[in-house]
């Protein structure tokens, strides 16, 4: 019979910050995959995937031995959301400074940056994931609960189902009501949240 | 539909890449290394090899 896991990761944590680093090694490698595929899935790239993992966990070390860690029991989306975050470090990081490729002839246009659109553009975004996070918070809280999970925390819909102790079915509809709210919302009151 | 979305992805390849075991090597040996130190107003991380 398979042997369940039955350490939480709030446990883990703690013997870690009690000196055991065995715990760190469970803890990576029971996310390990996990947050590799969610970093792969955005930068389509095993070297950046790999620095931006190993980034990730040098920053978790640093803030669990600092003793800055307080999000008890939330440890995956905690680094689930550093991983997030140096993702879009990466991608900020390339717009700003763009290489050209030296395979097939030279384009000069794959060099030249418009740098003021991409402020605008960078300035556009954070503007509309300020207002969706806004229309967010006038959802229902079943829904509301279910979308941040699933949206910011990446979470499964079976983890969230396990989170919220209801069915994967109802979490789900909640899900699906969630969209339909928000899309409701936002057709009544007119909000553009396009790019261009 | 809870069938629909837990169905594995097409993508097989994709859901099960891993980081490289030195990867996870580096990171417990950076782990064993580094030591924060409390200083009076401040922290101070430190290196040991």
């Amino acid at each position: 019979m398979k042997k369940i896991e039955t350490t939480t990761d709030a446990t883990l944590v703690r013997q870690y910050l009690d000196g055991s680093e065995d715990a760190l090694s469970k803890l990576i490698n029971r996310h390990q995959q996990r947050i590799y595929n969610f970093i792969f899935s955005k930068v389509f790239d095993r070297d950046i995937t790999e620095d931006i993992f190993q980034d990730t966990f040098i920053k978790v070390i640093r803030t669990l031995k600092r003793g800055k860690y307080n999000e008890e029991g939330k440890f995956l989306p905690w680094v689930m959301r550093i991983a997030h975050n140096l993702v879009i470090d990466h991608f900020r990081k390339n717009n700003r400074m763009p290489k050209f490729d030296n395979s097939g002839d030279f384009n000069i246009f794959s060099v030249l940056h418009d740098e003021d659109l991409n402020a605008e553009k960078l300035m556009v975004k954070d503007q509309i994931e300020s207002d969706v996070r806004e229309l967010i918070k006038e959802l229902p809280e079943d829904q509301k609960e279910v979308l941040v999970m699933r949206i910011y925390k990446d979470m499964s819909f079976k983890e969230i189902a396990e989170r919220t102790d209801v069915s994967i079915n109802t979490a789900l509809g909640r899900m699906r009501y969630a969209l339909i709210n928000l899309r409701k919302v936002i057709d009544k009151h007119n909000i553009v949240l396009t790019k261009y | 539909m809870a069938k629909l979305y837990l169905n594995e992805s097409p993508n097989e390849k994709v859901e099960k890449l891993r980081p490289k075991k030195e990867t996870i090597k580096f990171l417990l040996n950076y782990s064993k290394a580094l030591h924060v130190l409390d200083g009076k107003h401040m922290q101070y991380e430190n290196l040991l090899n």
